[in-house]
């Protein structure tokens, strides 16, 4: 880049210079002012949720009185529940479809693939609210009642071209002369398959159901438009609470969230390491 | 589809064809995103050329030649072009290049921090703390905001606790607080790409360029920032998209002055009932978007649009 021609200078092992030091520590006090950005709303939020005032942010003593509140409160937990319904239900379905294309994508014919590309990038591209104007057109249309299933439908609309994305990511990372040498060890094409591409495939998959669960539990604006009543979710419930009054139940449920998503982030740990992708033998090795 | 079981032989390259599963596993997919999209999006491109009914349905066409030829079936697209409205669009523009210029500045330094600066057994806590927060809601992250921000809120009450305010300050419900929220809640966004970006970055090729001789800004500027380019790309992407359609943000944190494109869309079918204007404007705001998006891949890499994706 830089028209030094001479050739390469030595390489010097200088240790950590001064100035290198600083900019080190520059970078550290953006990066940790920018997280402080991002958990500073949510850490206060889970503070005032033990508060005891009832309208103000002041604080004025430690309370459970929210959480008693939000235990009794069948409203929420009704919706959590549909919520978890919905996002285990589209999870399942976006992760088997969007995996299936990003295989059957692998190669296609030019044609095949000028038609899928753009129906792909749609929803990813598409204002949200657009596809929820869309979405409750066409069920109005066709004269479907907005229920469960339909809230079902929209996500998976908008959800599996994330899982078609990250893998067929990792498929284009894949190495193919493994299919290859499976082949010639004499499996068949779905031997092959089961034993060796699906197997390399596990992290993705996993990562982009997770990517959907999480798309799906905390969507708000398709699902306010194809929700029908009695199938409130989550964050619908959470909405309706703050228009009527601000109360610190909301806080509360924020606090059972984040502890909810630790959780499910140290199963995720977990899982991941249990399904790791399988080690390549090296070369030499035994066998 | 041309998925010919070909005989296993060396190819002209001398190489096996690998081994691969029908091509027809993509159709249900592809079925999938046909009925989900594009014939709702046709139905509601032919519905944004009716007319709002008197109780909120439609006007029924009684003769569509009259309805072309007097230009009535223009009429929501008129409508959608005056004045107040293309200042609606303006500022949903506006807002959403604020928010992804913002993001943009504060994502960069923490993704090349973490990626370059934080030792590699570390990046990975360094990348769950960034995608914890967006893992609680969105709703309730939003509402955080409201929370702190409103006239009996956190930032007030400190204010006027430690004297520094005489009565409380308006803070909610103007434009900055809208963008304030839109950049909480978009900025994941744009760390998460850049950090794949400047993680895949080849190492040797910086130390080539001190080697040569470069000073770090040059390093960074004329290698560094180049290849991260497309991380760069698909984070504005990722971040500009939903910051022009949103309306949940802007509803919960703006007021009625902050009116924007998603909460025009959304009060025709909750609130002023006019559901043909609604599929105008969705219509006007997805091609505006479109446009940019395409401008915006001919500017970046002259590719295209999936390439960034």
């Amino acid at each position: 880049m830089t028209p030094s021609g001479e050739g390469v200078l030595p390489r010097t092992r200088t240790g950590v210079r001064p100035a290198v030091r600083a900019t080190r520590a520059t970078f550290a006090a953006y990066s940790v002012a920018i997280y402080a950005f991002l958990y500073a709303p949510i850490a206060v939020l889970v503070l005032f949720s033990f508060n005891a005032a009832t309208q103000t942010a002041v604080w004025s003593g430690f309370t459970l009185r929210w959480y008693r509140e939000l235990a009794a409160d069948e409203a929420v937990w009704r919706a959590a529940w549909v919520s978890l319904e919905v996002a285990v239900a589209t999870t399942v379905t976006a992760t088997a479809l969007g995996t299936a294309a990003a295989i059957g994508l692998r190669r296609t014919p030019p044609l095949v693939r000028r038609i899928a590309t753009p129906l792909l990038v749609l929803p990813i591209v598409l204002p949200e609210i657009v596809m929820a104007v869309a979405l409750l057109r066409v069920f109005g249309a066709s004269g479907i009642t907005l229920d469960f299933w339909t809230i079902w439908f929209a996500h998976v609309v908008f959800c599996v071209s994330y899982v078609v994305i990250v893998v067929q990511a990792r498929l284009a990372g894949m190495d193919d002369a493994l299919e290859e040498a499976a082949a010639d060890l004499g499996a068949t094409r779905w031997v092959a398959f089961w034993k060796v591409t699906l197997p390399q495939l596990w992290p993705a998959v996993l990562s982009s159901a997770l990517l959907v669960l999480t798309l799906s539990i905390d969507d708000y604006v398709v699902t306010s438009f194809v929700a029908g009543v009695g199938n409130t979710t989550l964050p619908l419930q959470i909405y309706a609470m703050f228009r009527k009054h601000i109360t610190p139940e909301i806080n509360a449920i924020c606090t059972l969230l984040l502890v909810a998503t630790t959780a499910m982030i140290l199963l995720a740990a977990v899982l991941q390491r249990t399904v790791r992708q399988p080690r390549l033998p090296r070369k030499g090795g035994p066998r | 589809m041309g998925g010919a079981p070909a005989p296993r032989e060396p190819g002209p390259g001398g190489r096996v064809p690998p081994l691969h599963p029908s091509p027809w596993l993509s159709s249900p997919t592809l079925l999938l995103l046909a009925a989900g999209l594009v014939v709702p999006l046709a139905l509601i491109f032919l519905d944004s050329f009716r007319l709002r009914g008197v109780y909120g349905g439609f006007t029924p066409i009684p003769d569509l030649w009259e309805h072309l030829a007097s230009g009535a079936f223009l009429g929501n697209y008129r409508r959608a072009t005056q004045g107040i409205y293309l200042l609606i669009f303006w500022r949903s523009l506006w807002i959403a290049a604020l928010t992804t210029a913002l993001c943009l500045l504060a994502a960069y330094p923490v993704a090349y921090w973490l990626a370059v600066m934080v030792r590699p057994s570390r990046r990975p806590l360094g990348l769950l703390l960034v995608v914890v927060p967006f893992w609680t809601s969105f709703v309730v992250r939003t509402f955080a905001w409201v929370w702190i921000l409103r006239t009996e809120g956190l930032v007030n009450n400190v204010l006027l606790a430690t004297g520094l305010a005489d009565q409380p300050l308006h803070l909610l419900y103007n434009p900055f607080s809208v963008l304030l929220g839109l950049v909480y809640g978009e900025l994941p966004f744009m760390i998460l790409p850049i950090y794949a970006a400047l993680e895949r970055l080849d190492r040797s090729l910086l130390e080539a360029s001190a080697d040569l001789g470069a000073g770090p800004l040059t390093t960074f500027w004329r290698v560094t920032l180049p290849l991260t380019v497309p991380g760069v790309a698909a984070g504005v992407i990722l971040v500009f998209v939903p910051s022009v359609g949103q309306f949940l943000i802007s509803d919960m944190l703006g007021g009625a002055r902050t009116m924007l494109a998603g909460n025009l869309i959304q009060n025709q079918f909750f609130g002023g009932r006019n559901q043909p204007f609604g599929f105008a404007v969705s219509f006007l705001l997805t091609a505006l978007v479109l446009l940019i998006l395409w401008a915006y891949t001919r500017l970046v890499k002259r590719g295209r649009l999936e390439d960034l994706l």
